[in-house]
């Protein structure tokens, strides 16, 4: 479709975008999700009375991730720089792009992974306890299998979220397709490459939407009727 | 003396404090849950006085038995039974469960201990993500029971409740008795000696009510299995309970053999329930004329109970035609209460003093309960 409307090496920059985009998101979206899992387990179950019960802890966990989820995306990415140095060896690129995007997908992810399992009924976690699981087994058994579909909508939307903040990491070299559209597509004046951006996005959106869409609707088994 | 004194303690342990010696029978009557003065305050709220949700509760569920425990909303069932497997922890006082201390147990001890209690909700509480057969399997894989040894464990437990068919299904595909019946498969997995029923069957409808009733019957003779209830009806407790304890505002205010309750309540509480099933209650015709002394020509108005073997007997009949007096039926029902015959019928008879007291002389000397309830002109 696009060889015929783009010159070919407008293709290869969209192809390139395109995989730089997919390997952000891909890379901040899992260890944003090895952090956030657990940190959103954790949040979830360690108020006062709760299987893991630190409500000190909780409190201030609540506070970080709070204070990283209202920091908008752009000061973040500038704000970290020197701790994208850390990690990342420099402050530039699409490898270095990836810590400011891990760092503002875990805490959001936390928060969904939380909602998700405090969405588990009260009364299976009870059960549990009145046959003799220990709290990871709650947890391992219990909480993340019934929350499973919750949890999978939950990274879908996280996925989704990534991919719009991916636009916005161009401004430390981060490439990919938002960098791709406002480099050509606005500064360029070329119209036809912001076009064929956007549609790419739209696209990699509603499969990554119908995809977990899917998914969680195969993984839930209480909409099923005899 | 000291010579004498172990052979007291040996005649002490082959009798009970009956003197009945103790036989194979009597083991039974050794109770498997023990609460000894058991009190539960919850704390309060800042400006809140302390909320008492027990206080001082003793009882005794023996070896086997069906124990009913019935109460209103907020006379603290739930917190009852939770006591038994330390999902709550009382404030004073201890519960003995099998021997062992409740109270004093580690968390690791008490999670132990929750193997041999089984548990069934009133919302069933199953897993929606696991099949029939993978929620009975849940405790035996927090048990850390080999996968053959579940196998070898569950599909039996499914046939015992019926629902071998329904193996692979998940709970949206099961009614409400359905999922209630794989709640007990799971609370049996782990061959528990005790079973708590928090209301099993208060979300389902009387016929399934029943099937469910006659299942815990059916678990309770054929696995040896003392089952702990609470419940808010008192059609379940006549159902399947042999002893049954009135729960009112945190204190058992009576406790007793099923049938002995409803035979003779005296707490108003426990006469209240009954009422509620057992046709005790008077017509409101009745009850709205009805004076505790009499005046004029009044009619007396007595409850005559009739139990076990004289259920069927012709009483009636019979006060007619020895005392001829004549006998006025306002009410009668005979019902059916943890397998025995009950009956209660209201009469209405000449109110003088001395019929009154030959009906009453006679009716006793029948062996059957007389009460007057007062009056009515």
């Amino acid at each position: 479709m696009f060889p015929e409307i783009l010159p070919p090496a407008i293709v290869d920059l969209l192809i390139e975008a395109t995989r730089q985009t997919l390997y952000m998101v891909a890379i901040a979206g899992l260890i944003g999700t090895a952090i956030g899992l657990p940190l959103g387990v954790f949040l979830a179950t360690s108020r006062g009375g709760e299987l893991f019960a630190a409500p000190v802890l909780n409190q201030a966990l609540g506070l970080v991730v709070n204070a990283a989820r209202s920091t908008p995306f752009i000061i973040l990415v500038v704000a970290i720089i020197p701790f994208t140095r850390l990690i990342a060896g420099t402050s530039i690129g699409t490898n270095a792009a990836i810590v400011p995007l891990t760092v503002a997908a875990a805490p959001f992810i936390a928060r969904l992974i939380e909602a998700a399992i405090r969405e588990v009924d009260q009364g299976l976690v009870e059960a549990a306890r009145a046959m003799g699981a220990s709290p990871l087994q709650i947890v391992a058994k219990v909480l993340l299998p019934e929350a499973l579909p919750a949890i999978t909508l939950a990274l879908t939307l996280a996925v989704v979220s990534l991919l719009g903040y991916s636009a916005m990491v161009g401004a430390v070299g981060g490439g990919g397709l938002g960098d791709l559209g406002i480099r050509f597509g606005y500064q360029r004046f070329m119209p036809d490459v912001m076009a064929a951006v956007v549609v790419v996005l739209i696209l990699l959106v509603q499969a990554v939407q119908s995809f977990g869409d899917l998914l969680a609707h195969r993984l839930d088994k209480r909409n099923r009727r005899d | 003396m000291t010579a004498i004194l172990p052979i007291l303690a040996a005649s002490a342990q082959e009798a009970d404090p009956l003197g009945r010696p103790t036989s194979v029978q009597d083991s039974s009557e050794l109770p498997v849950i023990r609460f000894e003065h058991v009190g539960k305050t919850y704390a309060a709220r800042q400006g809140t006085p302390l909320v008492a949700a027990l206080e001082d509760v003793n009882l005794s569920v023996p070896e086997g038995a069906i124990v009913g425990v019935i109460g209103r909303s907020g006379a603290g069932k739930s917190t009852l039974i939770r006591l038994v497997n330390g999902l709550e922890t009382p404030t004073s006082g201890r519960i003995v469960v099998d021997g062992t201390d409740i109270t004093a147990l580690s968390e690791k001890g008490l999670r132990e201990a929750r193997r041999s209690i089984g548990m069934i909700f009133q919302h069933f509480n199953l897993l929606a993500r696991r099949t029939a057969y993978e929620n009975v399997a849940l405790p035996l894989e927090i048990a850390g029971v080999a996968r053959r040894e579940i196998k070898a464990r569950v599909e039996p437990l499914l046939d015992l409740v019926g629902l071998a068919d329904k193996r692979d299904r998940y709970p949206a595909e099961l009614s409400g008795g359905q999922k209630q019946r794989v709640g007990i498969a799971r609370a049996l997995a782990t061959r528990p000696r005790v079973l708590l029923s928090d209301e099993a069957t208060s979300a389902l409808d009387p016929e399934t009510t029943n099937q469910i009733l006659a299942l815990l019957r059916k678990v309770n003779a054929e696995l040896k299995l003392t089952v702990l209830l609470i419940t808010h009806e008192m059609a379940v407790i006549k159902s399947v309970a042999n002893r049954v304890a009135v729960l009112d505002g945190g204190r058992i205010v009576e406790e007793g053999r099923t049938f002995e309750i409803f035979a003779h309540p005296r707490h108003a509480t426990t006469k209240a329930f009954i009422s509620a099933i057992t046709g005790a209650a008077l017509p409101a015709q009745v009850a709205d004329r009805l004076k505790p002394a009499r005046v004029g020509e009044a009619q007396a108005v007595l409850r005559i109970v009739f139990t076990g073997t004289h259920a069927t007997d012709p009483v009636l009949s019979r006060i007619s035609r020895l005392l001829g007096v004549d006998v006025n039926i306002i009410q009668a029902q005979v019902d059916d209460i943890a397998g025995e015959p009950f009956g209660v019928i209201v009469v209405s008879l000449p109110g003088d003093i001395a019929t009154v007291a030959a009906v009453q002389a006679a009716v006793t000397g029948l062996g059957l309960g007389v009460e007057v309830l007062g009056y009515v002109s």
